[in-house]
């Protein structure tokens, strides 16, 4: 599927988005269960150290709030501390009904997934 | 009538994914018709309850076959190849960057109540969909490659989902 972004939104895209900092690392996962689409932005600083995070959650409520928890709770953590979190602290947290699990899934999915972009980001700084 | 039957065969449908759904609405009628719990009120109880449990199965079948998805993915559970869609969150950037970027045109037309880019999406978001079932057909049906149909199932949960959406924020925006 490709699909064609009209150029004026395009153009309020590329205006709107960040400059790709080097230590932004982006995490995107989907659950097709649900069709929930979340992005996870973290930006590392010295030392390894998540200063901020951001999320863009298309999805129910308990996934949006799963990935608003998750923002709160990687910042301050170091990359390996924030994998640590782990999808029944979050369900415990928000009080997720069983049926809802799935939203925490994806929300400490979303944390792993920033984190290895973020460290294939830094291997290839490395390396170059 | 037998219980375990699949649900294709309790249409007497060829087990495949193209399917002939004006035959499959009239063999659910006739079905329906010859089970429907009405039929046996002067009936006694085991007769009642037989009946009534055939008419849910009858219906359960009708509406998975109904509808492509649920009809693809009970394919693929009849060749027990798990859809995973529970525990499969790593689906491909690239797609899930396509449906970000959908579910923010959709949000932004909405909140803007731009009506007429809601049509425009909708209509290219079905024909993309359309485009999407007959891939998936000649997958099933043809190659009967069930990995990339498993995969193809699921890019379609999200699109399904997306299309519900849509016409959520169409309605929202006529009123």
């Amino acid at each position: 599927m490709k699909i064609h972004v009209t150029l004026a939104r395009l153009a309020r895209k590329t205006r709107a988005s960040p400059k790709e900092d080097e230590g932004v690392a982006t995490g995107m996962v989907g659950a097709p269960a649900c069709g929930d689409v979340m992005k996870l932005q973290i930006k590392v600083g010295k030392g390894g150290v998540i200063e901020d995070a951001k999320f863009k959650t298309y999805g129910c409520g308990s996934a949006i709030a799963s990935s608003s928890l998750v923002t709160e709770w990687v910042k301050g953590k170091t990359v390996e501390q924030a994998l640590d979190i782990k999808n029944t602290q979050i369900a415990e947290e928000l009080a997720l009904p069983p049926v809802k699990i799935h939203c925490s899934i994806l929300a400490e999915d979303a944390i792993k997934a920033a984190v290895a972009d973020y460290k294939k980001k830094h291997v290839d700084q490395a390396a170059g | 009538m037998d219980f375990n039957t699949d649900h294709f065969s309790l249409f007497e449908l060829p087990t495949r994914f193209r399917l002939d759904s004006t035959l499959l609405d009239q063999r659910y009628l006739e079905m329906q018709s010859r089970v429907h719990p009405d039929r046996f009120s002067r009936a006694g109880d085991a007769e009642r309850r037989l009946s009534l449990q055939w008419a849910t199965r009858v219906n359960e079948a009708y509406q998975t076959l109904k509808k492509p998805l649920s009809r693809a993915r009970y394919l693929l559970h009849l060749s027990e190849h798990d859809v995973g869609s529970e525990n499969n969150v790593l689906m491909p950037a690239d797609f899930l960057i396509e449906q970000m970027e959908w579910r923010e045109a959709v949000a932004e037309a909405r909140a803007a109540g731009e009506h007429h880019e809601l049509e425009h999406l909708h209509h290219r978001l079905q024909h993309d969909i359309a485009q999407r079932y007959d891939e998936l057909a000649a997958l099933i049906d043809e190659s009967h490659d069930l990995e990339q149909a498993a995969d193809r199932v699921r890019r379609l949960m999200f699109i399904e989902k997306l299309l519900v959406e849509l016409d959520e924020a169409m309605i929202a925006c006529e009123e």
